[in-house]
């Protein structure tokens, strides 16, 4: 899908939500001779202009999102955020070397706010490829709402990132605690090696006498060997329901030869039949809401 | 009694500045972008200074109590440098209207020279696209005959004389700066600009309207509580009450609030200290040190 074909829809969806001076500023902007200056002042002012209210987005824009771009979801985004989105588009030099100076420049300029809307709009710049390094240093932040925004609800890494820059993000969402069911294409960028990880990770958590979220045995399933038997065993048997619920899920998935049995020996097995009662979107939403 | 200082150079200050000042009543700060004490030889070193700006020494502020804005620009002394200050200038539309920076400033004349005065016009202009008030530094060698031209050449650009700030004004120019509709600054620093019975003279004289005192504290011999200090030397001399609120806070709350940024609401219903915080990861505290929590927000104790 062309660039272009994003900026109806982005406005469309950002339009309604302004007040009438922020509409005027936006349409003036975006119609305005472009140069540097016009663009940098209008991409950083942005807030003053629209405000920095979180966008009312429906079901069926979700969806028209998905359509344009399979993935881009503005169901977080902000204000502001989405203005500086259609801004960028708007002015998008057209070489990747241009591109490449436009980028370097605000994000090395950049505040919190700018670096969100920044890494949210990586999936809809064109030259995908060469935002790679890009998004992997935003993986690497300390602020959690720029990690939010390259993390969560966001397609890039799962269609650009390499395995092991992948692996990062998922074990950066696991330490910090980030919503898991939120990260765009988990489940088909799981791998043996990030299994691995989770399954060391998980022993020093016990080790220490602490728990993590059952969402990381989304990520094993069909991984499991014979060598996990006794922690599949010991996670079906937990006070934790999200966590018994977890490994039965994920033991549906594994080709192991006990994994049938583990299931029937347990009474929480029963649950996973009913979908609509246990999924991993449902593990993810209670084990973020408490 | 609450105080704002609109012109004070924090980045060269200790923390031990920062609870003195709120100790004394200070809530809010402005901090002009300026020069280091020695020329930069980087566009580099004023990008990562004015991210400073707007990025830690505002987190460092808050963690004391004290709101942080600042004004961004090219400084007088470093727009010689011609080649420099062309990047600079290309530097300067990513920073003006950043979060918590309300006007294009310190800029103007040092020694009055054409490359000062290309970079004062053209930053005029940014100014003036932007909306946002200018903050002027004006000259110490020739300082009637700079302030004057600052003025001059900001009514050429067409600037309303009520978004700019004169600053470091004397007995020898306030009558000018206040009969052409500026803001007139005086920055109270010991032995060099003003000392603050001269300052209580001068309202006397000219009364408080669009007088604004600040310290321009910085990295040299000067003093982060200039304007408390010199608040109460007024109330001493029997300057009202009103008088003093206007000098030491409100006239500087209506001159730079016209950038919008900085609404009395941001200090007034400030949330508490909270020194267990942290800015992209990094806290102000070192190893072993006790964060200082507040359970409730007033501010002067
Ligand atoms: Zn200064």
């Amino acid at each position: 899908m062309p660039v272009e074909a994003y900026q109806p829809f982005l406005l469309e969806l950002l339009l309604p939500q302004l007040s009438e001076g922020g509409q005027a500023w936006i349409r003036k902007q975006l119609t305005a001779e472009p140069s540097d200056q016009v663009f940098y002042l209008a991409f950083t002012g942005a807030p003053r202009f629209v405000g920095k209210l979180p966008l009312r987005v429906t079901t069926k824009q979700v969806a028209e999102a998905n359509r344009l771009r399979t993935g881009f979801n503005p169901q977080n985004w902000t204000a502001d955020q989405l203005a500086r989105t259609a801004l960028l588009l708007q002015a998008l030099p057209a070489s990747p070397h241009d591109l490449t100076a436009r980028l370097d420049r605000l994000f090395s300029t950049a505040d919190l706010g700018e670096l969100v809307a920044l890494y949210a709009a990586l999936p809809l710049l064109p030259h995908p490829q060469i935002h790679v390094k890009r998004a992997a240093e935003g993986v690497r932040t300390t602020m959690t709402a720029v990690f939010d925004a390259i993390a969560l609800r966001n397609p890039y890494p799962h269609d650009y990132l390499s395995e092991e820059a992948w692996n990062q993000l998922v074990l950066k969402a696991v330490f910090n605690a980030r919503p898991l069911h939120q990260i765009y294409g988990l489940e088909e960028r799981r791998n043996a090696p990030l299994a691995r990880i989770l399954f060391d990770y998980a022993h020093e958590r016990w080790a220490a006498g602490r728990t993590l979220t059952p969402e990381v045995w989304r990520l094993v399933g069909p991984y499991l060997t014979d060598d996990h038997r006794a922690d599949m065993q010991r996670l079906l048997r937990s006070d934790n329901l999200l966590e018994a619920q977890a490994a039965a899920l994920a033991l549906t998935e594994s080709n192991t030869s006990w994994a049938t049995e583990l299931l029937n020996q347990h009474p929480v097995a029963r649950q996973i039949n009913e979908p609509e009662v246990v999924s991993w979107q449902s593990i993810g939403e209670s084990a973020y809401a408490s | 009694m609450l105080f704002i200082d609109p012109h004070v150079h924090m980045t060269s200050r200790t923390t031990d500045d920062y609870e003195a000042m709120r100790n004394a009543g200070v809530v809010a700060v402005i901090e002009p972008a300026f020069w280091m004490g020695q020329p930069r030889t980087q566009v580099g070193t004023f990008q990562d200074y004015y991210s400073h700006l707007i990025g830690f020494e505002r987190f460092r502020a808050s963690q004391f109590g004290i709101k942080h804005y600042c004004t961004i620009g090219l400084n007088s002394k470093e727009a010689n440098n011609e080649a420099l200050a062309e990047e600079v200038m290309e530097l300067l539309p990513l920073f003006v209207y950043k979060e918590g920076v309300v006007g294009v400033g310190e800029i103007g004349y040092d020694d009055q020279t054409a490359a000062e005065d290309k970079y004062y016009r053209l930053q005029l202009e940014l100014a003036k696209e932007a909306n946002l008030p200018v903050q002027i530094h004006t000259p110490h060698r020739d300082k009637k005959k700079g302030t004057l031209r600052s003025m001059e050449v900001a009514l050429e650009h067409g600037l309303e004389p009520s978004m700019v700030i004169v600053d470091h004004n004397n007995e020898e120019t306030v009558q000018d700066v206040l009969d052409r509709g500026f803001w007139a600054a005086f920055t109270i620093y010991p032995h060099t600009k003003m000392g603050n019975e001269r300052m209580t003279e001068i309202v006397k004289q000219y009364g408080p309207e669009r007088i604004i005192i600040n310290s321009a504290a910085d990295w040299g011999i000067s003093d982060p509580l200039a304007v408390p200090k010199t608040a109460q030397l007024m109330l001493e001399r029997g300057i009202s009450a009103e008088a003093v609120q206007l000098v030491a806070y409100q006239n500087a709350l209506v001159a730079f609030g016209q950038s919008g940024q900085m609404p009395e609401s941001d200090w007034l219903t400030a949330s508490a200290i909270d020194q267990s915080q942290k800015f992209s990861g990094n806290s102000i505290l070192r190893g072993g040190q006790t964060p200082k929590v507040e359970t409730d927000s007033s501010i002067i104790r």
